[in-house]
C-alpha cells in the first residue's frame, strides 16, 4: 500500500507554494517530530559560498599563528607548506593570481603539486572546514573566533591578506574577491546529474564500438619497472590459492620462459598472530589517537614505534614520561604534544614498545 | 579474433581456436590424464601453430599410480567435524581464504584514517562484494556509533525541521536496491602512466551492494520540503569530517536516492557508516555520506571541502570541473589480471565487471590483441540498473603474449574510452573519473602485467 509511482507522487505532493503538502505527515502518522532551535542550532553548521551560515565573530592573523604552531603545524608545517601527512596548503599563488582569480600555475605541467590556495574558489569552504573537521584529533574543538584567526593566518600566509589584518563575519566577502583561483571552476561538464547547473548534457568522450581491425598493431606504452616488482608485497600472497591463476611470486624475479620450477605455487595465508597484548595497545592508539601521528613500523610525523623500539629497548619509565610530557628534537622538529594518558594505560602502551613493539 | 557479436562463444580464429565439443573432449581427456591425446588435438586445431606442451600439468597422474588426496582418505573424510554455531554465532570465511584481503596501496596516503583499502577484485565472483570486503574510505576515521543515540535531522528550507530516531526510519516503508559504490579517485594513479601492479589497486575503489532504506523524499515530504525552490541538499556525516556533499535535488525527486541501514541483508558495517548512510546511485562515493546525521535542503551549492577543494578534476586549461559526480560507463577484466599468472595453456574464462552510472550496462566487448579486434562477452545476469554486471568469454590460450582489454557500453549508447581519447580531453592531471579501457598482458611465461598501450 505505500508503493506509489514516483512521478505522480511528487507532483501530488507541490503545491503553488512550492512545498510539499502535509500528506507526508499524514500518511506517516507517529513518525519524526520537530527538531528543537536548540538541537537545529546544534548541528546546522554549514557555511555557504555566499556565507550564508556564518557565524558573527573574528580573529587576527597574528592570534592565528600562535593558534596554527600550537594545534596545526604538527601535520601542515610551520606555515601551511607540508606535504609530509597531508597536502600543502600554502604556496603556488601570486599576486598577479589575486588579480584574475585563475591560479596560473595550474595551466602549468611542471609545476610540483597542487596546494589548497591553488585550487579553492570559495572562502567560505576554508572557514567551514576548519570549523567543522580540523583540528584532525580533535574536531569541532575551536572557538568561532579561532577558526576567524586560523583562517585568517592561512590568508596571510597566502599573500591576501597583510600581516596586520582582522578577519571577520563583516569583510569576508570583501576578502572574498582576492581568492587567488576564484574563477577557476567550471560547470559545464556532464558529470553533474541533474539540470541544476545548465550544464552540457553529451559527454565528452565518444568511443565507438569498432568490432574488427580496430587498431593498429598495439605497442606497450607503459608498464611498471622490475623494481617496483614487489612494492605491494608478494602477490601470491594476494591470491586464493586455488583458481583458473594464481598470484606470481614477487619475492622472485620475473619467471621466463623455460623455467622448470612452478610458476605459482599456491600460497597459503599466513596465520593470524593473535596478540591480545597488541590489541590491548592498538585499542588504546585508537582511543588516543596515537596513531595519527605514530605507525607500527613506519614513520608518519612522528617515530615508528619500532624505531621507538630499537632506541630505547626495555625502558619503559623514560617511554611513560615522554608520553605525558610530549617532546621535540629528538626525532625531529615537529613537537609531540604532552598525552593525557593514566599512568595505567601509559604503562601497557610503554610495555609494549619496549618490548619491541610488536605487531 | 572473431567478429560476431553477441555469441560469447569460441569463435572461429587464426589461432587458439577449439570448438566447444572439442574443450569438452579435452577436458575429459584431461581428467583421464591422457596427455598426448590433448596435445593431438590441440595440434589439429591449430594447424601450423607449434603444439602446447603438457596441459594437463597441473593436475598430473602421480607416479605411484593414484593421487594420494584421493588413495588416503583425508581426517575430514574419518572425522568427526564440528558443531553448529561453535563459530561465535557468526561464521567466517574459510581459513584457507585469508589471502582474499582487502588492502592498502603502499605509499598512497600517510595516514590510515584519511585513506584508502581497496576490494580484492580478482577474487570475487558475481556482483556482490562480501561486506566485510567493501572497499573502505574514510576522511576521519571510521567509528562504531551507539544505532539507538543516531539521530537524523532535516532542515533549511522545510516546513518544520524534523528528527528521526532509528526506530522511527525502520518503520517507513522500506526499499531494497542493488547499486554500485565507485569513489570518484578509483584508477586515479593510473590516469598518466601504469603506477599499480593489479586490478585490486587499478580498479578496487568500487563495489556492489544490495542496500536497504528509505527513500530520501519520503523524509523530505514528512519535513515538508520546498521541492520546487529547493534545487541542492547538502549531506551531512556524524563523524569527525561531519563530510559534506551537495545533492542534486532532481535525482532525490526520481525516488533514486535513499538513506539506508541494511547492506547484504543485514545492517551496514561501521566502516560503511553504520547505522545509516545515504545512497546516490551512479555518483561517486564521497556523496554516499556516512554515519548520516543531517539533510538540508537549500536554494545554491554548498561547495563543500570534498567539492571545493578535493573530487574537483583538473582540466587542461587550468579550470577545474566543479560538482562532477557521474561515474561514466567501465569495465574491467578481473582474471586474468595483473598480478596473476596462467598456469598453463589451454581454457580459460575471461571474466570481469561492468558499471555504469547513467543506467544499464548493455554490452560488453573483449579483445584479446589489445584493441584490434573484439569478440562480445555474455552478461550473467541480473543487469541492473547502477549495479555491477558480471561478464564471461571463452577463451583459450595459445601460450602467446595477448594484451586483454574490456569495452562496456550502456544503455545512453555511451562506449566505454580509450586512455588516448579521454586523455586527448583531459589531459593526464585531473585525478577523478578515470573510465579508460584497462589492458593486462599476458605473457609467455604465464604472467600477466598491468600496462598501458598506445
Amino acid at each position: 500500500m505505500f508503493r506509489f509511482p514516483k512521478a505522480i507522487l511528487v507532483t501530488a505532493l507541490i503545491t503553488a507554494s512550492g512545498f510539499a503538502a502535509a500528506q507526508g505527515a499524514a500518511k506517516f502518522p507517529g513518525i519524526g517530530r520537530d527538531a528543537t532551535p536548540k538541537e537545529v542550532a546544534a548541528w546546522d553548521i554549514d557555511v555557504r559560498p555566499d556565507f550564508k551560515g556564518l557565524p558573527a565573530g573574528s580573529g587576527t592573523v597574528a592570534a592565528g599563528q600562535d593558534i596554527w604552531e600550537g594545534k596545526c603545524a604538527q601535520c601542515h608545517g610551520f606555515f601551511g607548506e607540508s606535504g609530509e601527512v597531508f597536502s600543502p596548503i600554502i604556496g603556488g599563488v601570486t599576486k598577479d593570481d589575486i588579480k584574475t582569480g585563475h591560479v596560473a600555475n595550474l595551466r602549468a605541467t611542471n609545476f610540483p603539486g597542487r596546494t589548497t590556495f591553488m585550487k579553492v574558489a570559495s572562502l567560505s569552504t576554508i572557514w567551514d572546514f576548519v570549523n567543522r573537521a580540523m583540528p584532525w584529533n580533535a574536531p569541532k574543538s575551536l572557538s568561532t573566533d579561532d577558526v576567524y584567526a586560523v583562517t585568517a593566518f592561512m590568508l596571510n600566509l597566502s599573500g591576501i591578506v597583510p600581516d596586520n589584518f582582522t578577519l571577520s563575519n563583516k569583510n569576508i566577502a570583501e576578502v572574498q574577491k582576492l581568492m587567488p583561483n576564484r574563477n577557476g571552476m567550471t560547470h559545464a561538464h556532464a558529470l553533474w546529474p541533474g539540470k541544476e547547473f545548465n550544464g552540457v548534457n553529451k559527454p565528452d568522450t565518444q568511443n565507438v564500438a569498432c568490432m574488427k581491425d580496430c587498431a593498429p598493431e598495439p605497442k606497450v606504452a607503459s608498464f611498471l619497472p622490475d623494481f617496483a616488482r614487489n612494492a605491494h608485497g608478494n602477490l601470491a600472497e594476494q591470491n586464493r590459492m586455488v583458481g583458473a591463476q594464481h598470484g606470481a611470486d614477487t619475492t622472485r624475479p620475473e619467471r621466463k620462459v623455460g623455467d622448470t620450477e612452478s610458476p605459482a605455487r599456491a600460497t597459503a595465508p599466513k596465520a593470524d598472530s593473535g596478540n591480545n597484548e597488541t590489541k590491548a595497545v592498538l585499542a588504546l592508539m585508537q582511543k588516543y589517537t596515537c596513531a595519527a601521528c605514530h605507525g607500527i613500523d613506519k614513520k608518519i610525523v612522528g617515530p615508528a614505534f619500532m624505531d621507538v623500539a630499537k632506541k630505547y629497548p626495555g625502558q619503559v619509565d623514560y617511554l611513560i614520561k615522554k608520553m605525558q610530557s610530549g617532546g621535540v628534537g629528538i626525532w625531529g622538529q615537529i613537537p609531540m604534544p604532552p598525552q593525557k594518558i593514566t599512568d595505567a594505560e601509559a604503562k601497557t602502551v610503554a610495555t609494549w614498545i619496549a618490548a619491541g613493539a610488536i605487531k | 579474433m572473431g567478429d560476431e557479436l553477441g555469441s560469447g562463444r569460441i569463435q572461429k580464429a587464426p589461432e587458439s581456436f577449439l570448438s566447444r565439443d572439442g574443450i569438452k573432449t579435452v577436458f575429459a581427456e584431461a581428467k583421464k590424464g591422457r596427455r598426448d591425446f590433448i596435445r593431438s588435438a590441440f595440434a589439429a586445431a591449430a594447424a601450423g601453430v607449434a603444439a602446447p606442451v603438457a596441459m594437463a600439468q597441473g593436475n598430473p597422474v602421480p607416479l605411484e599410480g593414484g593421487d594420494p588426496n584421493i588413495l588416503k582418505l583425508p581426517e575430514h573424510s574419518t572425522g568427526l567435524g564440528q558443531g553448529v554455531a561453535s563459530d561465535g554465532g557468526y561464521g567466517k570465511p574459510s581459513k584457507f581464504e585469508a589471502n582474499v584481503q582487502r588492502r592498502q596501496s603502499p605509499g598512497l596516503t600517510q595516514t590510515t584514517q584519511a585513506s584508502v583499502s581497496f576490494a580484492p577484485l580478482q577474487s570475487l565472483f558475481g556482483i556482490v562484494t562480501p561486506s566485510g570486503l567493501h572497499f573502505e574510505r574514510h576522511h576521519q576515521g571510521w567509528w562504531d556509533i551507539d544505532p539507538s543515540k543516531h539521530r537524523l535531522m532535516i532542515n533549511g528550507m522545510v516546513k518544520a525541521s524534523k528528527v528521526f530516531t532509528l526506530d522511527e526510519i525502520m518503520r517507513l516503508p522500506s526499499v531494497s536496491r542493488f547499486h554500485f559504490i565507485e569513489c570518484g579517485a578509483n584508477t586515479a594513479v593510473d590516469w598518466g602512466n601504469v603506477a599499480v601492479p593489479t586490478v585490486q589497486y587499478t580498479h578496487g575503489m568500487v563495489s556492489c551492494s544490495e542496500f536497504t532504506g528509505v527513500p530520501l523524499i519520503t523524509l523530505l515530504e514528512l519535513a515538508g520540503a520546498d521541492l520546487k525552490n529547493g534545487k541542492f541538499v547538502l549531506a551531512e556525516g556524524a563523524d569527525g569530517s561531519s563530510m559534506t556533499r551537495t545533492i542534486p535535488m532532481s535525482l532525490i525527486l526520481s525516488g533514486e536516492v535513499f538513506v539506508a541501514y541494511g547492506q547484504n541483508g543485514e545492517m551496514l558495517r561501521p566502516e560503511q557508516g553504520y547505522p545509516l548512510r545515504l545512497i546516490v546511485p551512479g555518483v561517486q562515493g564521497v556523496s554516499w555520506v556516512k554515519y548520516l546525521r543531517r539533510i538540508e535542503v537549500g536554494d545554491m551549492p554548498y561547495g563543500t571541502k570534498d567539492e571545493a577543494v578535493h573530487y574537483i578534476d583538473l582540466q587542461p586549461d587550468g579550470q577545474h570541473r566543479q560538482y562532477s559526480s557521474i561515474q561514466e560507463c567501465k569495465s574491467v577484466v578481473t582474471t586474468p589480471s595483473g598480478g596473476q599468472v596462467l598456469l598453463d595453456k589451454g581454457f580459460y574464462n575471461i571474466t570481469g565487471l561492468a558499471w555504469s552510472g547513467r543506467g544499464k550496462v548493455k554490452r560488453v566487448d573483449v579483445s584479446t590483441d589489445g584493441g584490434r579486434n573484439w569478440r562480445t562477452a555474455r552478461l550473467e545476469g541480473p543487469t541492473l540498473s547502477k549495479a555491477l554486471t558480471r561478464f564471461n568469454l571463452d577463451w583459450v590460450w595459445d601460450g602467446k603474449p595477448a594484451i586483454i582489454q574490456s569495452r562496456a557500453m550502456d544503455e545512453t549508447g555511451f562506449v566505454q574510452p580509450t586512455y588516448k581519447q579521454l586523455r586527448s580531453v583531459r589531459g593526464t592531471r585531473s585525478i577523478y573519473h578515470n573510465n579508460a579501457i584497462q589492458s593486462w598482458l599476458v605473457q609467455e611465461s604465464g604472467e600477466v602485467k598491468n600496462v598501458q598501450v598506445s
